[in-house]
């Protein structure tokens, strides 16, 4: 298995994610109409992922603004990093998600990935 | 008397408006659209949570138009257009509050359903809400077109606010719905 790229775009988010170093990570905007088709390979390396996981998997999700249709997928990608989580223990997946320091909205979409999953989560401020 | 569709278009179309359409919705019209609402919210020096509400608003609004709206019923004539007709009018109110108002044609079996699901979210208190949407976002599933089944429990999460909506019989077992919803500055 290969480490992966996807660029950013308008209306979805850059994807990195490394098999050899275990970090992953989803950055910038995710509202494309259709979602499920983005997400499709995400998961699916994930799914590959999930059997032979780095000792430690870093993932770092920072988006500015995701859509209903995403936030469905990004539980999904969650809950192959819960399968890590079984496989590693608690030091082997932290997630951390960033949020701009006014935006409350962001903040309590990761409290409510967190209040679902059992995988640690570190809510993490970034000041403008 | 039939509802006049553009006679309510003209209507919601006064005002200070931010945005508007009257014409077929497309995935690129989306892009043009939330690319002009951004930079006329930045222009107008918006605070910053304001502006990302406004935004998500205009999202999810725009893209349950795109999956949802029905084509008109042969019956309804407006001008050239045959296909994902919709109508929406984004404004900022006297007040200072925004407005986001839309309209599209809905079947029949849609009706009960959306009035349903407008009414549950309406009644419901902001932490019963918070509940519901976690419900839904957990619940596994996908509709046929791919969205979640999310976007009006969101935005009744993000404004607070009650939507105000109306379903006019077109005939033909068609309707054409109304939906307003007001973000708080």
């Amino acid at each position: 298995m290969e480490t992966i790229t996807i660029p950013g775009t308008p209306k979805t988010p850059t994807v990195e994610m490394n098999v050899d170093s275990g970090i992953i990570e989803i950055k910038g905007r995710s509202i494309p109409e259709n979602s499920i088709d983005f997400y499709r390979p995400v998961v699916e390396w994930l799914d590959n992922y999930s059997n032979s996981p780095a000792s430690e998997t870093k993932v770092n999700i920072q988006l500015e603004y995701f859509n209903t249709s995403s936030s469905k997928c990004i539980l999904d990608v969650f809950k192959k990093l819960e399968q890590v989580f079984k496989r590693n223990g608690e030091k082997g997946v932290v997630i951390n998600w960033f949020y701009e320091e006014d935006d409350e909205d962001m903040l309590e979409a990761g409290e409510d990935y967190q209040s679902i999953l059992k995988i640690p989560f570190k809510m993490i401020e970034i000041e403008d | 008397m039939a509802f006049d569709i553009e006679g309510w278009y003209n209507e919601i179309g006064n005002g200070d408006i931010i945005a508007h359409h009257k014409g077929a919705i497309s995935a690129e019209l989306i892009s043009r659209v939330l690319e002009h609402v951004e930079n006329e919210l930045n222009n107008r020096e918006e605070k910053s949570k304001l502006r990302k509400k406004v935004y998500n608003v205009m999202v999810e609004s725009l893209q349950n138009l795109f999956h949802h709206t029905e084509n008109p019923p042969e019956n309804v004539k407006l001008g050239d257009i045959d296909k994902k007709f919709v109508i929406f009018v984004l404004k900022k109110e006297t007040g200072g509050e925004y407005s986001f108002t839309s309209g599209n044609f809905v079947i029949e079996k849609r009706v009960k359903f959306l009035k349903d699901r407008l009414d549950q979210i309406n009644y419901l208190t902001a932490d019963e809400l918070k509940i519901l949407y976690q419900l839904i976002l957990n619940n596994d599933e996908y509709s046929d077109k791919g969205g979640g089944g999310l976007g009006l429990v969101d935005i009744a999460k993000r404004t607070e606010n009650r939507y105000e909506y109306s379903f006019h019989n077109q005939n033909n077992g068609h309707y054409f719905f109304c939906l307003k919803i007001l973000i708080n500055n």
